[in-house]
């Protein structure tokens, strides 16, 4: 067999051998020589509806699996289309490749047919960006991508690829090395500062560990366990790090930060020692950094160096991979636990029990009522159908607080959020992202009566894949997020919040060839659910929750962690 | 303050706009900038002048080396180095200062690369006061029209230039987040 293949043959090649299942993508014009391509490849394309949605699906499919995500853009508007999800997928670390097609190489720069500046534009949206204009560079760059996605901080790549280097001829001879002499990651961890880090936990009264995404995606769950077992510490996992702590552990307290629950800010507040793993200290989580863990010593372990002392200076940093770093930390601290465990065990205890004062104070407990659904209990009885197991991807806004203080994650990679960027419509791409990694996994697509209404057009790709996503809209009426502000914050005057016109999902659903349920009363929640879950295909359910309900606890912008406002006494009816 | 930067990075496409893209994306404004190829024709070094928060300049630094066309960068604000600038001036003469013009020139260092009877063309280097008190005292003899090449730098220091290796990429492997 020849090896003198077009460009668009030798970039499906290439992802082959990176090991890529599916594409999400959208073709046009100057991508029909890929699409000519992939008509007759092994390798699944996923049409969606609107490219923003290939990206949050790629970044969904990389979340749930730790692998690259691939999305695939015509240039012009479907590169710009593109965007927002690289941006999303920059700030929460995801792995994703995202191939665009561009006008010829000649016609570049003069205002060509759906021309635009796509290396120009997504340079700051992106780890790294590439613009092919040679067919002899085009294995090597796919490749290299690949690389810079996957490896040292994960990130978006994006690699915008002219319609001649598609459409031309080459020999492809498979690339055997890459060399980036300038993308330098360091994995291993400093050996000396590992041990002084061992024994600084040791020496600590009151230690707590605060992880993060890093966690996952250094896939160190196991490590974290030990570590947390090891230390027998309280910790926390961020909104990213969800899962990377199984939710059920004895020593998980819950997420901390704006949302979080009482007993996790209490925590940070009060430590002696903040162990920061894989975590960015986001405004989110700390509130005003100066009264941010303020009598804690702290331990930042990272894999980007510009993380450490960005927001909080450390006083112990260790750059390196977390699961490299935590099993030699592991060691070490097994090495000297017969020597310093015993130091401090009163102290120990003592923090233990005023840890569990603080939950048992002000335990995150979900609210019921006899007449209406409460948006806590729906995450409830979310969380006893999934047992610790579902994988379940949120939009953002209240539903999404609400999902993360009462859905528990015992895996990780199961809970799949936009975090960063906090980008509404991201829930259902990034349901259909990891149910296509996860054909044979509970899918929950979780999102607001807003956000929903961002993500609509893809009902069709879900539909038109019959990917058995469940989703369930909590439906308040409300942009709640904005309309809690405007009401704590703003007198209470609702301004652009109240979501008129939305439509009947039962139709809607109907529309589309799916089921789908309106569900208004407490008594039909669990029964609508359970048929949700029965169904072999996809299911819309619209959960009408209380209207004005708002999540507590909660730090507000700017404050002190420790001066939550925690919620407003509410009528408690437990359901039969 | 202002922060001397030095960089050493891959001369392609789009590398100084990442570089320059970073600063800008903090609304800084750069006050000089000058690039040029290295005796390695694909390399390139860079020296910025910034005004940077005195907090912030470790955290750019870092954000820079990050950055995957960047082999080095490093702060040259309060290490040892020599810096230049270079002017490039033209001056209108009458017949009667042209020899004072050209003393005055001699002084700074200054050397006549053009002359006419219009006027001069000068050339100095110095750092950036030297030059400043070059222009200002040629500004007195007459119309000036100033070029400046804006700051090169070089360490004192020999800083280790650690690069990463080559990865072999195997046949059919799959790559997995690490
Ligand atoms: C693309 C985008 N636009 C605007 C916002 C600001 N925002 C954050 S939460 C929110 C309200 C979301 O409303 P809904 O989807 O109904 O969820 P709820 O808060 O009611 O659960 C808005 C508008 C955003 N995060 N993303
Ligand atoms: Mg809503």
């Amino acid at each position: 067999m020849s090896n003198l293949m077009s460009g668009a043959r030798i970039l499906l090649e290439c992802l082959t051998r990176e090991g890529v299942d599916v594409i999400f993508g959208y073709p046009g014009g100057v991508t029909l020589p890929l699409y000519d391509a992939i008509y007759d490849n092994p390798i699944r394309h996923v049409l969606v509806r609107h490219e923003e949605n290939a990206a949050f699906a790629a970044a969904g499919y990389a979340r749930a699996t730790g692998k690259v995500g691939v999305c695939c853009a015509t240039s012009g508007p479907g590169a710009t289309n593109l965007t927002t999800g690289l941006v999303d997928a920059m700030l929460d670390s995801i792995p994703i490749v995202a191939l665009t097609g561009q006008v010829s190489s000649k016609l570049i720069g003069t205002d060509a047919f759906q021309e635009a500046d796509t290396f120009g534009i997504t340079r700051p949206c992106t780890k790294h960006n590439f613009l092919v204009k040679d067919i002899k560079d085009l294995a090597l760059i796919v490749h290299e991508a690949f690389h810079i996605a996957s490896t040292g901080r994960p990130g978006p790549v994006l690699v915008d690829i002219t319609k001649d280097v598609l459409m031309g001829m080459a020999h492809y001879a498979p690339v055997n090395e890459i060399h980036l002499p300038g993308y330098k990651v360091v994995t291993e961890g400093h050996a000396g500062q590992i041990r002084r880090a061992a024994q600084m936990m040791w020496e600590a009264e009151r230690p707590y560990v605060y992880a993060g995404g890093g966690i996952l995606a250094a896939s160190a769950s196991p490590e974290l366990q030990d570590l947390v077992e090891t230390l027998d510490c309280p910790a926390v996992c961020t909104l990213m790090g969800l899962g990377g702590l199984p939710g059920s552990h004895p020593n998980f307290i819950s997420m901390p930060g704006m949302h979080g629950s009482y007993a996790a800010n209490m925590g940070m507040y009060e430590c002696d020692l903040l162990i920061a793993l894989g975590v960015r200290f986001d405004d989110r989580v700390t509130g005003r950094l100066a009264s941010f863990a303020p009598h804690a010593r702290v331990i930042h372990v990272d894999i980007d160096p510009a993380e450490i002392g960005k927001n909080r200076v450390p006083d112990l940093p260790i750059v390196g991979d977390a699961k490299r770093v935590l099993s030699k930390l592991n060691r070490v601290l097994k090495e000297l636990e017969p020597e310093m465990a015993g130091k401090n065990s009163a102290g120990r205890k003592a923090w233990w029990g005023q840890m569990r004062a603080w939950q048992a104070e002000h335990p995150l407990e979900p609210v019921f009522a006899a007449d209406e659904i409460k948006p806590q209990h729906l995450m409830y009885e979310i969380n006893k159908l999934s047992g610790g197991k579902a994988i379940v991807s949120v939009d953002v806004g209240q539903h999404q607080m609400w999902a993360a203080q009462f859905i528990r994650f015992d895996e990780p990679r199961t809970w799949i959020c936009s975090g960063g960027l906090g980008s509404m419509g991201f829930g259902l791409p990034g349901a259909i992202g990891a149910q296509m990694a996860h054909p044979d996994k509970t899918v929950f697509c979780i999102c607001g009566d807003g956000g929903f209404q961002m993500a609509l057009p893809e009902l069709a790709t879900l539909a038109n894949q019959g990917l058995p996503v469940k989703v369930v809209i909590m439906n308040n009426g409300y942009l709640g997020m904005v309309r809690q502000w405007q009401d704590l914050f703003y007198n209470n005057r609702l301004s652009a919040v109240q979501i008129e016109c939305f439509p009947n999902i039962e139709l809607l659903a109907a529309a589309y060839g799916i089921k789908g349920r309106i569900v208004q009363s407490p008594a039909e929640l669990v029964p609508a659910l359970r048929a949700a879950l029965d169904e072999p295909g996809p299911y819309l359910l619209d959960v009408r929750v209380t209207q004005f309900e708002n999540v507590y606890p909660m730090v507000p912008a700017g404050g002190a962690i420790n001066e939550m406002v925690l919620a407003p006494p509410q009528p408690v009816a437990v359901p039969k | 303050m202002l922060m001397t930067i030095s960089l050493l990075m891959e001369n392609k496409p789009g590398a100084l706009m990442r570089v320059t893209g970073l600063l800008s994306s903090r609304g800084y404004n750069i006050e000089s900038l000058t690039v040029a190829r290295t005796l390695d024709p694909s390399l390139s070094r860079m020296t910025i002048t910034v005004d940077v928060d005195s907090r912030l300049r470790a955290l750019v630094i870092k954000q820079m080396n990050r950055l995957v066309n960047v082999l080095q960068a490093a702060d040259l604000s309060d290490s040892p180095a020599v810096m230049r600038e270079m002017v490039l001036l033209r001056i209108r003469v009458t017949m009667e200062n042209r020899t004072a013009i050209l003393k005055e020139a001699e002084i700074f260092g200054g050397r006549v690369v053009d002359s006419s009877v219009e006027g001069f063309a000068l050339e100095a280097t110095g750092d950036p006061e030297k030059l400043e008190e070059f222009i200002a005292v040629m500004e007195s003899y007459g119309e000036i029209e100033v070029t400046r090449s804006g700051m090169v730098a070089v360490s004192l220091e020999a800083k280790r230039l650690r690069l990463a290796p080559p990865i072999p990429k195997s046949h059919g492997e799959t790559v997995e987040a690490s």
